[in-house]
């Protein structure tokens, strides 16, 4: 397995379904960890950073799930190559962006990926679609587990388990969900989930992740607070009280367009496809626009004639780098937008039923 | 870059919209976003809980002084970049650590969760059993008496199994 194999295929927990999917996209788990023994990233040399990628590295070899993972060499990958793991949320863009020794490993399927050197010695990521925290929980503490047969984690009798940045110690866990919020968005009441996320003490970014703004429609949600409360009541927090009431809104926020203005909602969501069909030159900004609104209009049944997994994976691939791995070649600005644009349309024009 | 709105304070939140079709970036200070209902409250940022801690402190001089006889690591180095070097740093910066970490953490002091080598296994049982009691307050509330008495019933199996 490599990625070049990946650039045809839609990650597991990039389809569409799992539960709540019509406003959840997909369930992350992370841990946070490092070697005892060693010096966090900051203070180490590059000789002690070789070491902390060959030890984990050897660890995860050793393992029964390593056996299913493929290696990636973050440091000696093409920048393509790195921007394409972030576009897929496999490493995060400090890992594309940092220095020194670096990798992830990744599972078949593209449920887990472990980051070896980014901010700390490795960081256990576990992807689901929908909302299915428990099954990313699940792989998660298993592999958290297998590991610590392997090699000794960094823990502290007060603090627990030990990161280079106070704001992880403890758990080391971040629990996030991305959600698709385009009617909230659309009634301007993305405050209210806002304001909502606020009192529950959760942190909401972009689709990248840290230090990137909210795109689109899509948000990402998760907790602050990373000690003092347990696993599973971070866990639970999370799937039996916040994701419930951020979905809730949004289901609300759709009905409402559906009784009180169909015709604005029917507007908003033709033109985007129409637009989609018929552009010739198309950023990957309005792209991600467009489908926000279009897969709204599939899933309120407004659109019939196009199915969601067509949705799902343009808004993979009209991402720069997936565009440009697709091809095969480095593209620059206007081409990039001009195949954009015909790879939506021939994607379109395959999802269509009577051509299945 | 400086707030669009207010021209006063630094542009933190950067947004990207369209507007008719066109693109539209819009860079506001967190303030002028929050009026406009956009506020995008980011994880605490170290910095600011740094900043701010220092600042409350009458010993500076002592914490300067503090480094780490491991990795080399300096307080204030530390209070610079946000990361430590070691976790023996833990440690060596002691009480000072102990309030940056309380105040970053939401006043949490101490580790609760699971040690090493334990697993944490959600039981499926239980989130099965917090949706049918979600369920179940929805359709009480909408009055759908036929649902919740359905859902009473399925939960009341969900105990017995």
């Amino acid at each position: 397995m490599n990625l070049d194999q990946l650039v045809h295929e839609c990650g597991e927990w990039l389809k569409a379904g799992g539960p709540m999917s019509d406003v959840v996209i997909s369930s992350r788990v992370r841990l946070a960890r490092n070697l005892a023994g060693h010096r966090f990233l900051s203070k180490a040399s590059p000789e002690e950073r070789a070491e902390i990628e060959r030890t984990l590295f050897d660890a995860i070899r050793s393992l029964e799930f390593g056996k299913n993972t493929f290696y990636v060499d973050v440091e000696q990958s093409d920048p393509i190559d790195r921007q394409f793991l972030v576009e897929r949320h496999l490493i995060s863009r400090q890992h594309a962006e940092g220095e020194g020794c670096r990798g992830v490993a990744i599972s078949t399927g593209e449920t887990m990926a472990l980051m070896i050197n980014e901010e700390d010695h490795l960081r256990i990521q576990v992807l689901r679609r929908g909302l299915n925290l428990d099954d990313a929980w699940n792989q998660t503490t298993e592999v958290d587990a297998a590991l610590e047969g392997v090699v000794e984690f960094a823990w502290h009798r007060q603090y627990g388990y030990l990161t280079a940045c106070p704001t992880n110690v403890g758990t080391g866990l971040r629990v996030s969900v991305m959600l698709h919020l385009p009617a909230l968005k659309l009634t301007n009441e993305i405050e209210k989930v806002l304001r909502a996320a606020k009192d529950m003490r959760l942190a909401i970014r972009g689709l990248y992740g840290e230090g990137t703004e909210a795109l689109g429609d899509f948000f990402q949600v998760s907790n602050q607070v990373t000690l003092g409360a347990g696993e599973e009541e971070i866990l639970n927090g999370f799937k039996s009280e916040v994701i419930p009431a951020m979905v809730h809104y949004e289901r609300e926020a759709r009905r409402q367009l559906r009784t009180q203005s169909p015709a604005a909602l029917d507007d908003k969501v033709w033109r985007a496809l129409g637009v989609l069909e018929n552009a010739r030159v198309i950023s990957s900004e309005e792209a991600l626009f467009l489908l926000s609104h279009l897969r709204m209009g599939i899933l309120m049944e407004r659109v019939k004639t196009i199915d969601l997994e067509a949705v799902s994976e343009l808004l993979l691939g009209t991402q720069s780098a997936h565009l440009q791995k697709r091809l095969g070649r480095r593209l620059e600005g206007q081409e990039r937008s001009v195949l954009r644009a015909e790879y939506i349309r021939k994607r379109l024009d395959q999802a269509r039923p009577s051509n299945n | 870059m400086v707030c669009q709105q207010c021209k006063k304070h630094p542009a933190t939140v950067h947004l990207t919209d369209l507007v008719k079709g066109e693109k539209r970036e819009r860079h506001l200070c967190e303030h002028c976003a929050a009026t406009e209902g956009i506020s995008f409250k980011q994880h605490v940022s170290i910095n600011e809980v740094l900043n701010s801690f220092l600042m409350t402190q009458a010993g500076v001089q002592e914490l300067i002084k503090m480094r780490c006889p491991d990795c080399g690591m300096s307080f204030v180095e530390f209070r610079n970049q946000g990361l430590l070097g070691c976790p023996k740093d833990y440690d060596v910066f002691g009480e000072a650590l102990a309030a940056v970490v309380q105040r970053a953490q939401e006043g949490a002091t101490h580790h609760t969760g699971k040690r090493p080598g334990q697993t944490v296994k959600l039981d499926p049982r239980q989130q099965r059993r917090l949706e049918l009691q979600r369920e179940l307050r929805a359709a009480v509330e909408r009055e759908d008496y036929e649902r919740a008495a359905d859902l009473r019933d399925r939960l009341a199996e969900l105990d017995k199994a």
